[in-house]
C-alpha cells in the first residue's frame, strides 16, 4: 500500500494485451475454398428467403381465402388465426434468417482489429477546456461576489421551472384527499345482502347448510359508480353447520344460524377471496394462496396474509331476508389501512 | 416340411393371434353390453329393492348399511338425493377405489340402469335434490351471456374462466368441465361434491344453472387464437414463455455469434 502511494500514477498502459481474444491465424469457412459448399450455402440463402415469400403466400390466402363463416364459428377462426400467424413467422423467420446465413457463409470474411486509443486527453487539450471554465465563471461572476441580481434571479427561474410540469401531475393525483372513505363501505344498518351480479335480496332460509353466495349490498346496482363500492363492499356469505362454527369471543351474535359473512377483499393486497373448499371450511386467495378458516373467525392459516378476513355483522329482518347490523369494524381490504385506525 | 414349419411360425403369427383375440373381445362385450337404459324418472319399489342390494354390496362398507355413514370415512347418506348419487356414480368418483386428496373421476364402474337403482334407494331416504330433467340441462335454450355473468362471479374462480380447471389446497382441485355432461354440471352445482359448496336453486336459479351450461358449451369450440395451453393460465403459459420462447431466443443468438464452419 505504501509502495504504491509512494510513486506517482503511472499512465503507462502495455504496448499490447497478451491475448485479446483475436485469432491468431486465419481459418477460411468451407465456402470461401470449396466452391460447391459455396453454391450449397447460396441455396441454402435462396432456399430461407423463398420460405419468407411462401410465408407471406400463406398469409394473404389465410386472410382471403379461408371461410370465416358467419363470425361464430371458433374453429373456423381458429384456422385463420393460425394459417396467418404460421405465414407470418415463416415470412419474418425466413428474411432473418437468410439474411444471417448470408452474411455468414458468403460475405466477405476478413478479420479486423480496432485498437483502443489512449482514453486521456492530450495536455493542451485538457489545459484548453480547464481555461475555458474558467473565462466562463470569470466572465458571469460567479464565484466572485459580483451581480448578486442576476444569480438570484437564475436561481429562482431554475428552481420554479419544474412547477409547470409537477403541478398538473400532483393535481391529477386526485383533489379528494379524504382518507375517510376507505375506512367505510355502503354496508350499514339494514341494508339487505343482495346476490352479485342481480342485486336480489337473499332469504336466510335459502342458504341451505354448504351453501356460498356472492354477495352485494342491494341498491349497489342502481348506483351512479356501483363498481367504486362495490370494490369496497363485496361479501361471501357462507352457511356451516353449526356445530362446525367457532364463534369468536364477542361476536356471538354477528352470524345467523351458522351463516357468516365475511369481506371478499383480501387482507394482504385485495384480490377476492372466493375460492370456498366446503369440506375444510378454508377460503383461498388466488392470488397469493393466502388461506382463512372460516370456521374459525376467518383467521390466516396459510399464505401471505397478516390479518382475518373482516366479519360483517348480519341479522335476519322480519321478513325473512339477511341484513347487515352496521359497517364493518376495521377497514377491509390490505393491511396498509390498519395502520390509520 | 421346411416350408410347412415356416409358415407355421410365420413371424406375424403371435401379432395376428394378438389382433384376432382382441377382435373377438371387442366383438362380445359389443354384442353382450345392454342397450343404453331409457330414462325413467319415476322409480319403482323394485328399483329401490335392488338399489338396495347394490348398496350393501358396493357402498356400505364405507357408508354403513343403513347410510348413515361413519365419522372420519364416508359421510352419511341420507337426504343427499338422488342427484348426488347421479353425479357421484356417474361420473366414477363412486366407489371410491383409493383414499387421497380427493375422489378422482374415472370410468363408471355401473351402468345407467344401475345407478338408477342406487339412486333411487339413496333418493327413499331422505328427501333432496332430484336428478334434472332434459329440458333443465339443454344448454341450447339457455343464455350463454348471463351464464357468463353467473360463472364468472361463483365458478370462475375454482374452475377457470372458460372452465380449464384449478389447483386447490393440499392436492385437491378443481377439475375442467370441458368433458363433463350438462347433467353432471347442473348436479354439482345443486349437490356441491367434495371441496365445492352448495348453489342450491334459490342462490342460481334453474334457469340461471342452464345459462350457466349454455356459457360452458359456447367454450368447448376450442380457442380462437391458437393453442390454449389448456385455459388454466399463468403456470402453462408462464411454462411456454420461459422454456420454449427464451429457449429459442438462446438457442439462435448462439447460433448468430457462432463462426461459420
Amino acid at each position: 500500500m505504501s509502495t504504491l502511494s509512494n510513486q506517482p500514477p503511472s499512465h503507462e498502459v502495455p504496448e499490447a494485451f497478451q491475448d485479446p481474444g483475436v485469432p491468431t491465424e486465419h481459418r477460411p469457412r468451407r465456402a470461401d475454398v470449396d466452391e460447391r459448399a459455396a453454391k450449397r450455402a447460396e441455396r441454402q440463402v435462396a432456399a430461407l428467403f423463398g420460405m419468407s415469400a411462401l410465408g407471406t403466400v400463406i398469409a394473404l390466402v389465410s386472410y382471403f381465402a379461408l371461410d370465416i363463416g358467419d363470425g361464430n364459428d371458433i374453429q373456423a377462426i381458429q384456422r385463420i388465426n393460425m394459417g396467418i400467424g404460421i405465414g407470418v413467422a415463416l415470412a419474418m423467420f425466413g428474411i432473418g434468417l437468410g439474411a444471417i446465413h448470408w452474411a455468414k457463409t458468403l460475405m466477405r470474411d476478413h478479420e479486423m482489429v480496432e485498437d483502443r486509443h489512449e482514453l486521456r486527453s492530450s495536455d493542451e487539450t485538457r489545459e484548453a477546456a480547464l481555461q475555458d471554465l474558467r473565462d466562463g465563471a470569470k466572465d458571469s461572476g460567479i464565484g466572485v461576489g459580483r451581480r448578486g441580481l442576476l444569480k438570484g434571479s437564475l436561481i429562482t427561474a431554475l428552481a420554479v421551472a419544474p412547477l409547470s410540469l409537477l403541478v398538473p401531475q400532483l393535481g391529477g393525483l386526485g383533489g379528494d384527499w379524504n382518507l375517510d372513505k376507505w375506512r367505510r363501505t355502503m354496508w350499514a344498518p339494514g341494508v339487505r345482502l343482495a346476490r352479485d351480479p342481480d342485486g336480489t335480496p337473499i332469504r336466510a332460509a335459502d342458504v341451505t347448510i354448504g351453501s356460498v353466495f356472492h354477495v352485494i349490498p342491494e341498491g349497489l346496482i342502481d348506483l351512479e359508480h356501483p363498481l367504486e363500492a362495490k370494490a369496497k363492499a363485496v361479501v361471501i356469505l357462507i352457511r356451516l353447520d353449526p356445530k362446525d362454527l367457532k364463534i369468536v369471543p364477542g361476536r356471538e351474535d354477528w352470524s345467523f344460524d351458522g351463516i357468516v359473512a365475511y369481506s371478499k377483499i383480501c387482507t394482504h393486497v385485495g384480490c377476492p377471496v372466493a375460492l370456498y373448499e366446503q369440506q375444510t371450511h378454508h377460503l383461498l386467495c388466488p392470488c397469493h394462496q393466502s388461506t382463512f378458516d372460516v370456521s374459525d373467525g376467518c383467521k390466516v392459516v396459510f399464505g401471505p396474509a397478516k390479518r382475518p378476513l373482516p366479519q360483517l355483522p348480519i341479522a335476519v329482518d322480519d321478513e325473512g331476508y339477511i341484513v347487515s347490523q352496521r359497517d364493518f369494524e376495521e377497514p377491509i381490504g390490505s393491511s396498509y389501512w390498519e395502520r390509520l385506525k | 416340411m421346411q416350408t410347412l414349419a415356416r409358415q407355421r411360425y410365420h413371424r406375424l403369427t403371435p401379432l395376428l393371434l394378438v389382433l384376432g383375440l382382441l377382435a373377438l373381445i371387442t366383438g362380445v362385450a359389443t354384442i353382450i353390453a345392454p342397450p343404453p337404459a331409457t330414462a325413467n324418472t319415476e322409480a319403482s319399489a323394485q328399483d329401490v329393492e335392488a338399489g338396495q342390494k347394490l348398496f350393501a354390496a358396493n357402498c356400505a362398507s364405507c357408508h354403513g348399511l343403513d347410510a348413515r355413514g361413519q365419522a372420519g370415512v364416508a359421510p352419511s347418506l341420507h337426504g343427499v338425493g338422488a342427484a348426488s348419487v347421479d353425479f357421484q356414480v356417474g361420473t366414477g368418483r363412486m366407489p371410491m377405489q383409493a383414499s387421497g386428496p380427493q375422489a378422482m373421476a374415472k370410468a363408471p364402474q355401473f351402468g345407467e340402469k344401475e345407478i338408477a337403482q342406487l339412486a333411487a334407494y339413496v333418493a327413499s331416504l331422505g328427501a333432496g335434490p332430484s336428478i334434472p330433467t332434459a329440458e333443465q340441462v339443454d344448454g341450447s335454450l339457455g343464455d350463454a351471456t348471463n351464464g357468463m355473468l353467473l360463472y364468472r362471479n361463483n365458478c370462475a374462480m375454482c374452475h377457470g374462466s372458460v372452465g380449464g380447471g384449478g389447483a386447490l389446497t393440499e392436492g385437491k382441485f378443481a377439475p375442467g368441465l370441458w368433458e363433463t355432461t350438462p347433467t353432471h354440471i347442473y348436479e354439482a352445482m345443486l349437490t356441491g361434491p367434495q371441496s365445492m359448496p352448495v348453489f342450491n336453486e334459490a342462490n342460481i336459479t334453474p334457469e340461471g344453472k342452464r345459462d350457466i351450461i349454455a356459457y360452458l358449451e359456447a367454450q368447448r369450440g376450442g380457442s380462437p387464437g391458437g393453442l390454449g395451453l389448456g385455459a388454466i393460465g399463468p403456470v402453462s403459459e408462464g411454462l411456454w414463455a420461459w422454456l420454449i420462447g427464451i429457449g429459442l431466443i438462446v438457442g439462435i443468438t448462439v447460433w448468430v455469434g457462432a463462426r461459420s464452419s
